[in-house]
């Protein structure tokens, strides 16, 4: 590994975030809350200063695979070990595990809240609370690479840009890295402005506006009321975030195609058409599940029904109603949908819809060589050859994810809680959905856990939205030896 | 009672096709520019061959009356030495589909008039029009497409339907008889089109022993011999349309996993006949499986009879050896036959084999190698009558009372781009159909001809129709 790089890198992330957490000081210093600003300044300044120094590191241009990967996860560590400081300075959240927790589940677009009073709370705390979501949405890195002038290296920037992007496989939408990340976070901006005015429009309060895109941009799911989107009761503005929340889910990439008129390429694309199909399946029968709930207001079942499917697959974890209280079949349903998650290349966590398709696919072929040897069978997806470097990552990335997963349970279940609570708990940080079943439920939340558990869920929360490998690349000790000899850069392949 | 008539027959080179001696030009002198420079000798034109290596060209020389010249005939030098730059045609066929290109673009730039290129490889094939005009290619060929075509062709269609097929394989005449009862039977032709969508046209009528080029009054009687002309992509539905049963073959399993099993499986695809290719190579094989999402793929030796059994040859509704080697693919056909498989189609290159098993029990027998040969001899012979719009080919119909004669439209004339129904033809005679950038056109009183069109004319052989100029009446234009 090459220390100076890594150093290098984290100093810039700094650096951006410091950046971008101005906006919420200025709304401190309007709204006139003197405790939230001081607390805003100090910690500015506090990450300002840290970061230029690590930036002025000296250091060589090119970043090994195996720096990408350092620096994503110890980057969106620090980001997060300084995105706390906020919420601790201005003493909003006591102790700093608990505001750790929060800045984690903020970043990695979970929305997972210790918070048991969110009204009361400062609007620049709250503001940068729900801002984090959207840094976290599309990533720090890629940020960085869609500013940030890359020094000319031999493609370096694609180990950036894959340590962090969520799916199997990265696929450029454009020759450069940076335009890639330029035009995925214009994208993201443009989706993000358009459904601040729609709300507005719907007169929602301006601010209100603001965080709620946020949220939903990021799949994030951090509201500003106790009571999440219920608090809206206007049925237009519950659907225009769950339709907004469902297009957050969609492959950013498929937006592009829109745009450049490939409509064709976009509505053929397979994981699109069966996060859609997923989606409105399970709209249908939870809605049809929970129909005795609403008596006489069928529709409502249904509105309630899609809301919160929306929410729940594309990992955002607003609410509108309280699922904790639907019959079993419906939660259980939901629990399932959690685990399958949002598609490759949107903001949102999970499995991917993409990997299960591989998996299920991949299933199929190897089903069909047992009965018939010599049958030559390949996994295809958008009628392109699955490479057997991608299919052997999701398998990999697979038995990781049981794994990971049956760990943290097991250490959340020293807390003693129920066994839903401990599962759902887990299941729903380490894809990134916020609320879980029973004691975490919508109306829930995580404080009552152990410092250990908090510990556990935040990790499992960066694992999620990290996608697991850069992470587990960090405890391996290989890494961490100095690069002594200036190894040429593996070349990366470019697939599906 | 659909069955007709009499198989059409060639009418020898009589005194109607003029003597047109060309210069030519031949790069390459594989197994097929070989045979070129073969044919093309007999039929009298001068001809120059480029090749790199001396040893063949010395043999060719020294057995045919040919110039060579040993070099890269991707080289203008080489090309220019072999005189190009006056040559009437310029083949390039070494089995580099690059050079060939390569050479084709040169020659053209130094001045052959036309040129044609061997172009097998899939990548290309796919966009072989536009690769067409930005090369100046005249023709391109694509043995193995040619030989896929031809099988596919065989395959298709009952054997006993008289057909003629025209524009290499792309346009072709069928001969019918009007069922009773059937959908056909007391309509008036000016109906045809609604019924058929456009896509045949009925040429001749033969009734009570007569034939006769019907106008759009006609109405059609049960036991009525009509040839209609069609594109031979819209055969099946024009079958289908007069119900008439085509050999019953669902799937099909072919040996050996070539370009043309690749061509043949894309074929029967579209037609929607189930494909099974059984290849030996592993690596081909997962290509094949990315090519190809309908079939299945096996990766097995297809000359075993044991792995034939196990992967169930005797399911099959026809077995189609394309292997690498002749010997192979015959004894496949036997074995597959001997066990009781309707159709074979068997891929033979060396045809002097044939003389060795009693051929009889093959049903077909594809050689691509000659299959190409004879398209540009066809393509060569028909550029030598083309420049004044002579006529190219000529078949005749309905038992000798009617030909059809390909022609390809000149780079002048009157009748260019003037709708059909403003052009005055003879009587009883009748444009069938019009093949322009690969696609067939079944004429309307809107078409026009444009030049460079393959167009098929039906006409009585009495008319003594050897230019293109001769079927239009001669107050048709002012040329």
């Amino acid at each position: 590994m090459n220390y100076r790089i890594v150093a290098k890198y984290i100093g810039f992330i700094m650096l951006v975030e410091a950046v971008f957490m101005v906006p919420a000081l200025f709304i401190g210093m309007f709204r006139g809350e003197d405790g939230a600003v001081t607390a805003l300044v100090f910690s500015i300044l506090l990450t300002f200063a840290i970061g230029l120094v690590l930036s002025r590191v000296r250091s060589g241009n090119s970043i090994s695979m195996e720096d990408g990967f350092v620096i994503c996860a110890l980057g969106w560590i620090v980001m997060s070990l300084f995105g706390a400081l906020p919420f601790w300075f201005s003493r909003e959240i006591p102790r700093y595990i608990d505001c750790w927790f929060e800045t984690v589940s903020g970043f990695t677009t979970t929305g997972s809240s210790i918070l048991t009073a969110i009204e009361g709370i400062p609007y620049s705390i709250l503001y940068w609370r729900s801002f984090t979501h959207w840094i976290g949405g599309m990533g720090v890195l890629v940020f960085l690479l869609a500013i940030v002038r890359m020094p000319k290296g031999n493609g370096e920037p694609f180990n950036l840009m894959r340590a962090e992007s969520p799916g199997p496989a990265v696929g450029k939408i454009a020759p450069k890295i940076s335009e890639t990340a330029k035009i995925t976070y214009i994208i993201y901006f443009a989706l993000t402005v358009s459904m601040m005015v729609v709300l507005v429009i719907e007169g929602m309060p301006v601010f209100d506006a603001v965080v709620n895109a946020f949220a939903t941009a990021g799949t994030g799911g951090f509201a500003i009321w106790n009571n999440s989107i219920a608090h809206y009761e206007s049925q237009v503005m519950q659907m225009t975030i769950a339709v907004y929340m469902a297009l957050f889910g969609v492959n950013f990439s498929v937006y592009y195609l829109l745009l450049t008129k490939h409509f064709r390429d976009a509505f053929l694309n397979e994981e699109f058409r069966w996060y859609w199909g997923i989606m409105i399946g399970a709209t249908i029968l939870i809605g049809i599940n929970i129909i005795p709930m609403y008596p006489g207001n069928t529709g409502q079942a249904f509105r309630d029904s899609f809301f919160t499917v929306s929410s729940i697959m594309t990992t955002t974890g607003f609410g509108t109603a309280d699922f904790d209280k639907w019959p079993e079949f419906s939660r259980y349903f939901l629990l399932i949908i959690m685990m399958i998650g949002a598609s490759a290349g949107s903001t949102g966590g999970g499995m991917k819809v993409s990997r299960l398709l591989l998996i299920f696919k991949h299933l199929k072929v190897q089903m069909a060589n047992m009965i018939h040897p010599r049958r030559v069978c390949i996994v295809r997806m958008d009628g392109r050859r699955v490479e057997d470097s991608v299919m052997f990552g999701t398998t990999a990335y697979m038995a990781a994810y049981m794994i990971i997963m049956i760990v943290s349970m097991m250490i959340v279940a020293l807390d003693g809680k129920d066994l839903e609570t401990t599962i759902s708990s887990v299941i729903c940080t380490f894809n990134n959905i916020g609320p879980g079943l029973h004691m975490v439920g919508t109306t829930g939340n995580f404080s009552a856990f152990s410092d250990l558990s908090k510990l556990v869920l935040s990790f499992d929360m960066l694992l999620g939205r990290l996608e697991i490998f850069p992470l587990l690349f960090m405890l391996s000790p290989g890494v961490w030896k100095r690069n002594t000899v200036n190894t040429a850069p593996k070349k990366t392949k470019k697939s599906v | 009672m659909y069955i007709c008539l009499f198989p059409a027959r060639e009418v020898p080179e009589n005194q109607r096709f003029k003597e047109n001696r060309m210069k030519i030009v031949i790069v390459g002198n594989g197994k097929i520019g070989h045979l070129l420079v073969e044919q093309l000798a007999k039929e009298g034109h001068d001809i120059v061959v480029i090749d790199t290596t001396y040893e063949k060209l010395h043999y060719t020389q020294e057995k045919l009356d040919v110039a060579i010249v040993v070099g890269n005939g991707a080289s203008v030098d080489v090309l220019k030495e072999a005189g190009t730059e006056d040559c009437d045609l310029l083949l390039a066929v070494t089995n580099s589909d690059e050079v060939n290109l390569l050479t084709a673009l040169l020659g053209r730039k130094i001045g052959a008039k036309n040129t044609v290129a061997r172009v097998r490889n899939r990548d290309y094939d796919r966009e072989m029009n536009l690769l067409n005009t930005s090369f100046g290619l005249s023709f391109s060929i694509n043995p193995e497409k040619t030989a896929a075509r031809e099988i596919f062709r065989l395959l298709q269609f009952p054997s006993f339907l008289t057909r003629s097929s025209f524009a290499g394989g792309r346009a072709e005449l069928v001969e019918l008889m009007a069922q009773e009862g059937g959908i056909l039977e007391g309509k008036r032709l000016d109906q045809l089109p609604a019924i058929l969508n456009k896509k045949a046209l009925i040429c001749t009528i033969e009734r009570d022993n007569e034939v006769i080029v019907p106008s759009g009054s006609f109405v059609i009687q049960a036991e009525d011999k009509m040839s209609f002309s069609s594109a031979t992509a819209d055969l099946p539905f024009l079958l289908r349309k007069l119900n008439i049963k085509t050999q019953n073959i669902k799937n099909v399993l072919i040996i050996g996993g070539s370009t043309t099993a690749f061509y043949l499986a894309n074929y029967l695809k579209r037609v929607g006949i189930g494909v099974t290719i059984m290849e030996m190579d592993k690596d081909r094989c997962e290509k094949l499986c990315e090519l190809l999402p309908e079939a299945d793929i096996i990766c097995a030796d297809g000359s075993k009879q044991s792995i034939l059994n196990e992967e169930g040859i005797s399911k099959v509704d026809a077995v189609i050896p394309l292997t690498g080697y002749d010997e192979v693919n015959i004894m496949i056909s036997l074995y597959a036959k001997s066990i009781g498989v309707k159709k074979t189609v068997t891929k033979v290159n060396r045809l002097e084999y044939l003389s060795l098993v009693d051929t009889t029990e093959l049903d077909a027998i594809v050689s691509p190698k000659s299959l190409t040969a004879n398209e540009i001899v066809r393509y060569v012979r028909a550029v030598s009558q083309s420049r004044d719009g002579s006529v190219e080919t000529l078949s005749t119909i309905n038992n000798g009372r009617a030909e059809a004669l390909g022609f390809t439209v000149p780079e002048t004339g009157f009748f260019l781009n003037v709708p059909l129904r403003d052009l005055k033809l003879k009587k009883a005679v009748l444009i069938a159909s019009i093949v322009r950038n690969e696609q067939v056109i079944i004429p309307d009183g809107n078409t026009c001809l444009m030049r460079g069109d393959s167009i098929i004319v039906i006409a009585d052989p009495r008319r003594m129709i050897s230019n293109l100029t001769d079927i239009f009446l001669d107050n048709g234009g002012n040329a």
